[in-house]
């Protein structure tokens, strides 16, 4: 064994049972191989279980020269009991789209962080990035230029700047795929280099990119520009294959059920009925759908995915303004674009001009620490549709007001404000 | 400087004096490369992704945590998801790529959900692979990567860092999911839920974990108002953001005299505090953390995907649970429970929450056997878009 002194650990210890990989004993193994970090914060995570507090200090900053992000500082309470974990910052690493790796580059990224930092990671942040936790100040500097030097990677995004964006597996292995979630993703982040790693907005900004409405990456929840895949023809369909779902030959939704007797598959019962748009019959032995009265759930293709595939007429639904509820309660990401092309050809144009005025606004009217959903809320919907240059369409809007409280401008109404009181009172006496 | 093509970089060994002797701090801008960004996604991509990319035509869950993927080219890649711990030292990266480098070509990858994902293209490899898998332990006697987190069951717990790394949780975070985790693995690796049960873990109200819109959201919570610090806050905030910070205007400007000397200083108005924690995010002199107050709040309901009705956020139903490290048992059993009563009485495809919006909310805690508070009826912005306007609801034990 290293020299390396392990602490009296005896409720985090408990955590090595069970059959759930077990962080607790991976991090003691690292730990007990010669890394005394690893062992100080099981130390630090075992006084925390007794006191039932964090022992992690509020923030510091710190980072490397030209970039306002990437680096969290993270310093311990206990310092003199955990001296390996005195000074512990994290380090976010941009990841590449969609996560693929080799194992080259994952072995460079590890001879890294053994060298320069504690072993510990999060693969990875809810962000997307992969999280070195726990490197001292002095390393900082050469972390970033064996990152940049050895392994061509750059930080990610963290405080009031444009956080990095994600995407789910796209096109890479998934056939419901409408948009290239990776190619935009990449080009967002490569476009936005600057608003990355300097901050010089309001708040955090987040991207992320899903190949359709099923959004794996849940954009629609965690986004302030959520990409959504869709498709405005009709939904192809393989009626052999609608018969071998309707016989038993293939499973429903690809074998999502198989460990318990839901009973033979019905498709009137299992998808049909439960269309929410109620746009789909069977008609001689066929499936037949109302594509224009189809709102692309996805529930119809999940379950049979032998037999349905969104059309090829394929683009994006842009929303915008989702966040958890810090400060003004959890918003959803609200409809702004309901289609748009997205061209590789001409690098995105048409996204990136939105986007542009989207930042203008906000950048321009929000307040520190206001989110884009939280500007809109406060400046409303129809503030945003004037400086995104949007239309007004029933689509943005669950159902129309209730309330007759309308902001009438002065040029919509004839003869404009302008009134004289005493011509009001020649009609009507006081 | 190219990231599209880091093979001949990655190809040399790691130096691991090069950065003291390209970095000069008295010159920090020599020998800097910045703004290069993440490196191509392409050039990690299997052989068997890049040729079928655009073109996958289907998939198949063959069982439990292996899918089988057919491309319009007659190609097949089997995926084989395994669970993951998500906090992993550098020794399980090692080990993942060595298993890459076995049985699939050096390439590996991770989902949105913590798990990694190997591909392998033929089924005798993909054998090989599962039977290497299974057999992969850390000491104590946990699997190191579990096979399973597909279709009606649960995948891994989406999380954040809790006490392992952050200064401003309520509850730990992978001791949490390791302790829930470890109750429900039968359900990690097997489709026997009506539909799939997304679970996440928030370690405060800041919700990196995003746990906002989960099926099952465990959510650490604070219930005393911050202390303040009055000999050290105006030396480590200012007092114009430590008020502006509270979205109820509950803190105040404050003068205070200590030692003989006034000092400027907030004072709270405990009253009006929700705990959001926001206050302190702002202010380091304004700590909430309290071993007894703190614990965990479950919300359950909420979905992400469009898949039959539209996303739709978690809602509170038990406000309060207190901390017990290391298993955390309560907690376990309140989710376990939970989980077990949507199994039985929800519909195939339904989601907890659609399932709970059938039955009725009223019915949902009676159900489950959970007392209904005045806790879980909303008093914050857009309250009343949540109270019953309709003479329609169900008879249920409440109203007996």
């Amino acid at each position: 064994m290293a020299d390396v002194k392990k602490h009296d650990t005896p409720m985090v210890d408990d955590l090595k049972s069970g059959p759930w990989p077990s962080f607790a004993d991976d991090i003691e193994q690292k730990g007990l191989n010669g890394k005394q970090a690893c062992l100080d914060l099981l130390g630090q995570l075992e006084l925390s279980y007794k006191h039932k507090e964090t022992h992690w200090k509020h923030g510091g900053i710190v980072g490397v020269f030209g970039y306002g992000g990437g680096v969290i500082g993270r310093y311990s309470d206990s310092p003199e009991q955990f001296p390996a974990i005195a000074h512990f910052h994290t380090v976010r690493v941009n990841q590449p789209a969609s996560k693929f790796y080799t194992s080259a580059f994952l072995r460079k990224l590890c001879e890294i962080w053994d060298h320069r930092g504690s072993g510990m990671t999060n693969f990875h942040g809810s962000t997307g990035d992969m999280v070195l936790l726990g490197t001292t100040t002095d390393q900082l500097e050469p972390i970033f230029f064996d990152l940049t030097h050895q392994m061509g990677a750059d930080l990610g995004g963290s405080g009031s700047n444009l956080r990095t964006p994600s995407c789910c597996v796209g096109k890479a292995r998934c056939e419901w795929a409408c948009i290239d979630t990776q190619d935009i993703c990449y080009n967002l982040t490569m476009t936005y280099q600057d608003e990355l790693h300097r901050p010089a907005f309001p708040y955090k900004f987040k991207f992320k990119v899903s190949g359709c409405p099923n959004d794996c990456v849940a954009a629609i929840a965690r986004s302030d520009c959520a990409i959504i895949g869709t498709w405005r023809d009709d939904i192809r369909i393989d009626q052999e294959a609608v018969k071998a779902y309707v016989g038993g030959e293939l499973k429903p939704n690809a074998g999502a059920h198989s460990d318990r007797d839901w009973g033979p598959f019905d498709i009137q019962k299992e998808v049909i009925d439960l269309c929410p748009a109620n746009c789909m019959w069977m008609e001689d032995g066929e499936l037949k759908i109302d594509n224009r009265e189809c709102t692309r759930c996805m529930h119809c293709i999940n379950v049979m995915p032998e037999a349905l595939r969104p059309g090829t007429d394929t683009g994006a639904t842009i929303l915008v303004g989702a966040k958890a509820p810090i400060l003004e309660g959890a918003q959803l990401a609200t409809l702004a674009i309901p289609f748009i092309k997205l061209n590789k050809d001409d690098d995105y144009e048409n996204l990136k001009d939105f986007v542009d005025k989207c930042w203008d606004w906000w950048m321009e009217e929000g307040k520190n620490r206001e989110r884009f959903g939280e500007l809109i809320q406060r400046q409303s919907l129809q503030e945003f549709i004037r400086r995104a240059e949007l239309k007004p369409i029933p689509q943005m809007v669950k159902e129309p007001r209730s309330n007759p409280y309308v902001f009438w401008s002065e040029d919509e109404v004839p003869g404009g404000w302008k009134r004289d009181v005493k011509e009001f009172r020649a009609r009507h006496a006081a | 400087m190219d990231n599209t093509n880091i093979a001949e970089l990655l190809a040399k060994p790691y130096d691991p004096e090069l950065a003291e002797k390209l970095y000069d701090p008295k010159k920090p801008m020599e020998n800097r490369i910045t703004d290069i960004g993440p490196p191509h996604y392409e050039q990690f991509f299997p052989p068997i992704i890049k040729k079928n990319y655009g073109k996958w035509k289907s998939h198949e869950i063959i069982q439990p945590g292996v899918i089988k993927y057919v491309s319009e080219t007659g190609d097949v890649c089997y995926a084989v998801r395994c669970g993951s711990a998500r906090l992993i030292t550098t020794d399980t990266i090692r080990e993942i790529c060595e298993i890459a480098d076995k049985y699939c070509e050096g390439y590996v990858r991770w989902t949105t959900r913590n798990n990694v994902e190997f591909h392998v293209t033929d089924e005798e490899t993909l054998k090989a692979l599962l039977d290497d898998l299974k057999g992969r332990k850390y000491p104590g006697g946990s699997y190191k990567f579990p096979v399973g987190g597909t279709g009606a069951g649960i995948t891994n717990i989406v999380h954040t860092q809790g006490w392992v790394h952050c200064h401003t949780p309520a509850i730990d975070a992978s001791g949490v999911v390791k302790a829930v985790m470890d109750e429900l693995f039968d359900y990690f690796g097997s489709h026997k839920l009506p539909a799939q049960v997304r679970i996440a873990l928030a370690c405060c109200l800041n919700m990196c974990g995003a746990v906002h819109c989960s099926d099952i959201a465990i959510l650490g919570i604070h219930r005393k108002p911050p202390l303040v610090e009055d000999e050290r806050i105006t030396g480590v905030c200012e007092i114009p953001l430590a008020v502006a910070a509270c979205p109820l205007g509950a803190i105040k400007p404050a003068t205070v005299e200590i030692n003989g000397e006034k000092k400027k200083t907030v004072r709270v108005n405990e009253n009006r505090c929700m705990f959001c924690g926001n206050c302190y995010t702002m202010c380091p002199a304004m700590p909430l953390a309290d071993g007894e107050g703190d614990g965990i709040a479950i919300l359950v309901g909420g979905k992400i995907s469009n898949r039959l009705s539209a996303p739709k956020f978690s809602k509170l139903v038990i406000p309060y649970i207190p901390n017990e490290p290391p298993r955390w048992p309560s907690a376990v059993k309140a989710v376990k429970n939970i989980l077990e009563k949507y199994a039985e009485g929800a519909n195939k495809y339904e989601r907890v929450g659609e399932w709970a919006e059938r039955i009725g909310w009223e019915r949902f805690f009676e159900v489950c056997d959970i007392p209904f508070t005045e806790k879980s009826i909303d008093d914050y912005r857009l309250a009343y878009d949540t109270y019953r306007t309709t003479t329609q609801f169900k008879w249920t034990v409440h109203t007996d």
